[in-house]
């Protein structure tokens, strides 16, 4: 089940690049619609300038199982304001016509998608410029529901390996997945515990025994230093829930987006990109 | 799938699979857990240790078996079919949730597991849970919606006092679903420790088929006293809908005898053209959550929306795959009964059998109510009384405008 890519994906390109520059990349997480659909538009497209190498995008659910509070409230958010999955697709469509080279993973469950039906959402996804898919609720189990008509489609799937994925599993869990393999650090939800730099090293350097691609880790990362320091051993380092924090601190009382809504966020991204270059943020 | 089966009760495929329904739909953390959990449910399933160990408590814990009971004035004020309840509301806790935690905790128990957590809707399976938790000496943590809480006190403070701590839910909308929700980020955290018991017959393989299996005893009694006492095999069986693990539990056994009809009775709660009831089948369409496929309340979307239903133990929006599947293969007929209807049965069964029931299984009755008077006397009727009223009384007198 092999892609049917001839040229190097975005997501693949954009790795290169980095090796390049000698750097790892930083991957942000946002919720499509959070807090409204015009807002979080004018977040997603400062992200790149802000130092987003590669833009996650949440599909927002009502039962989102694998996520802490932060990005839970998020979700609420955003559905409260209108969100579909029709909606974020139209979003990443929009992007795309102003940024060819930004690779965009849509992250999210599985129900919305088995709505609206996993052959047109894969078609309508490709043909709006998305790169890869992070289903958390669809294991190796699973694959013949989205995984592989994704793959054939042209689409990275990128699975969650996480410390219960011992060397028995670890194979499983690689089949099928490209463009990077996404390390949850911690066992648990998003946004709560953080892990230890030494205890990522390890795991990396385990995974590397596996597989050539690149490894991103995320869950728990907050800070410039703590990006900074995944960073040193990971390819990429991954944060959602404290950027979506950030964006929750700075709506009016009522959950409205206000004028530090958009900084809020895009100033975080830029102290973690400067942080993962080695700049103290300002 | 419409055409009779050679069987129905092969189910699930080895990945979990009753038809289309079902599955393994969780998170990668937790897969290794999943996998452990069906491979040590396989082999406690074929071990006469622990066949022995669950019918000794099942025996003189629980209470088993429940009895067969003739409901004879029911019958009469009726006029039609002859109608049996299988009094699983006389069990240890006061409903059928008890067959299921006890088999789970002693697989937990197998399985070294340290820590249980549950989650709980209107509080009889968090009861159960805190019960047998109690029994083997295992801290217990049991989900609770806070709305869920505000309504049922008295299940809370019971809880509490079996030693179990309970966690007020106010994610999402802070109901049933929410609480199954934040058990399942409690046991991706907690994996290597933790066992998940399950209350319903949902959730990922192997839970639908486990639960089912431990609630088969339900059925199987039936089998025997209805043997014991007319000498043949039921001609309908009736139990209420929630996740379903108590219809499950009465059917299954009978699922192969193509002249025992069974009908499974959701919550239509307002009625289901309202838009607020908890009927999945009946008003609902197939999506995926907690971790399996099977029919669900939800939006255009694809997003949950909240079920509703006068009894708390049946506003779930969800319902165990294998009943999607017997929907679709048609071997069950899935009816739904409104707010009102369930209140009437309450009343009369009160009245006139002197059992008050859990609303849940007035449901039931209340589609008894309109079955039997049709049916020939020498037909027999057996409904599931899964749970006793004792926890709803509070609601019911608010319903009939007594203060207490």
């Amino acid at each position: 089940m092999a892609a049917t890519r001839t040229a190097p994906s975005r997501v693949e390109k954009r790795f290169a690049a980095l090796k390049e520059e000698g750097r790892s990349g930083l991957v942000t997480f946002v919720t499509a619609g959070d807090p409204d659909m015009d807002t979080s538009w004018e977040i997603l497209k400062g992200l790149p300038a802000a130092g987003a190498d590669i833009i996650e995008i949440g599909m927002p659910f009502s039962d989102p199982m694998a996520d802490g509070p932060a990005i839970q409230a998020a979700s609420q958010r955003a559905l409260k304001g209108g969100a579909t999955l029709a909606k974020t697709l139209d979003l990443v469509r929009r992007f795309r016509q102003e940024d060819a080279a930004t690779p965009i993973i849509l992250m999210g469950y599985y129900n919305p998608i088995y709505s609206m039906g996993p052959q047109r959402f894969i078609e309508e996804a490709v043909a709006a410029g998305v790169d890869g898919l992070i289903i958390v609720d669809l294991p190796p189990e699973e694959d013949d529901e989205l995984c592989d008509p994704a793959v054939a489609a042209g689409l990275h799937w990128i699975r969650l390996a996480t410390p219960t994925t011992d060397d028995k599993r670890l194979p499983k869990v690689l089949e099928n997945t490209g463009g990077f393999l996404y390390y949850v650090s911690v066992l648990g939800i998003t946004g709560t515990r953080s892990a230890l730099a030494d205890q990522v090293a390890a795991a990396v350097a385990r995974f590397r025994r596996h597989t050539d691609i690149p490894v991103a880790v995320g869950f728990g990362i907050k800070t410039p230093e703590q990006a900074a320091a995944i960073g040193k051993v990971a390819d990429a380092a991954v944060v959602g829930s404290a950027i979506v924090g950030r964006i929750e601190d700075s709506l009016d009382p009522d959950g409205k987006a206000t004028a530090q809504t958009v900084p809020a966020a895009l100033d975080l991204v830029s102290a973690l990109a400067g942080g993962m270059r080695g700049k103290v943020p300002a | 799938m419409t055409d009779a089966l050679n069987t129905y009760r092969s189910g699930p495929d080895e990945r979990g699979h009753f038809g289309t329904f079902g599955g393994r739909f969780v998170a990668e953390t937790l897969m290794p857990l999943i996998l452990e959990v069906e491979q040590a449910y396989e082999e406690a399933r074929r071990s006469d240790d622990f066949k022995r160990e669950q019918d000794y408590f099942l025996t003189h814990y629980v209470g088993r078996p429940s009895p067969l009971y003739f409901a004879e004035r029911l019958t009469e004020e009726l006029g039609g079919a002859k109608v049996y309840f299988k009094r699983d509301e006389l069990n240890h806790t006061g409903a059928h949730k008890i067959n299921n935690t006890m088999g789970q905790i002693l697989l937990a128990r197998r399985m070294g597991k340290t820590r249980i957590i549950a989650e709980t809707g209107a509080g009889q399976h968090g009861v159960a849970t805190a019960t047998v938790c109690a029994r083997f000496g295992l801290p217990c943590v049991v989900y609770m919606g806070a709305t869920d809480m505000e309504r049922q006190k008295p299940n809370v403070f019971r809880m509490k006092m079996l030693g179990a701590e309970v966690i007020p839910v106010t994610s999402g909308t802070g109901t049933l679903k929410d609480a199954m929700n934040e058990a399942l980020r409690d046991w991706v955290a907690n994996v290597e420790s933790t066992f998940y018991i399950i209350g319903t017959a949902a959730g990922p393989h192997p839970y639908p088929a486990m639960v089912r299996d431990f609630q088969c005893v339900i059925g199987e009694e039936t089998r025997r006293q209805l043997h014991e006492a007319e000498g043949r095999l039921p001609d309908t069986l009736v139990a209420c809908i929630g996740g379903g693990s108590n219809a499950i539990g009465l059917f299954h056994p009978f699922l192969d005898e193509p002249d025992v009809r069974m009908v499974g009775v959701e919550a239509a709660g307002h009625g289901i053209a309202s838009g607020e009831h908890a009927a999945s089948l009946n008003g609902g369409r197939p999506g995926v959550l907690h971790g399996n496929r099977t029919y669900l309340l939800q939006t255009d979307d694809g997003q949950i929306v909240d079920a509703y239903s006068i009894s708390a133990g049946l506003d779930y929006p969800g319902i165990g795959p294998e009943h999607s599947w017997l929907h679709e293969s048609g071997r069950v007929d899935y009816v739904a009964v409104t707010d009102d209807e369930a209140m009437e049965a309450f009343k009369l069964c009160t009245r006139t059998e002197g059992i008050i029931p859990a609303l849940e299984p007035a449901h039931a009755l209340a589609q008894v109510m309109k079955m039997a008077p049709d049916l020939p006397r020498d037909h027999l009727l057996v409904m599931n009384l899964c749970g006793r009223g004792d926890k709803d009384v509070f609601a019911v007198a608010e319903r009939l405008g007594v203060s207490l």
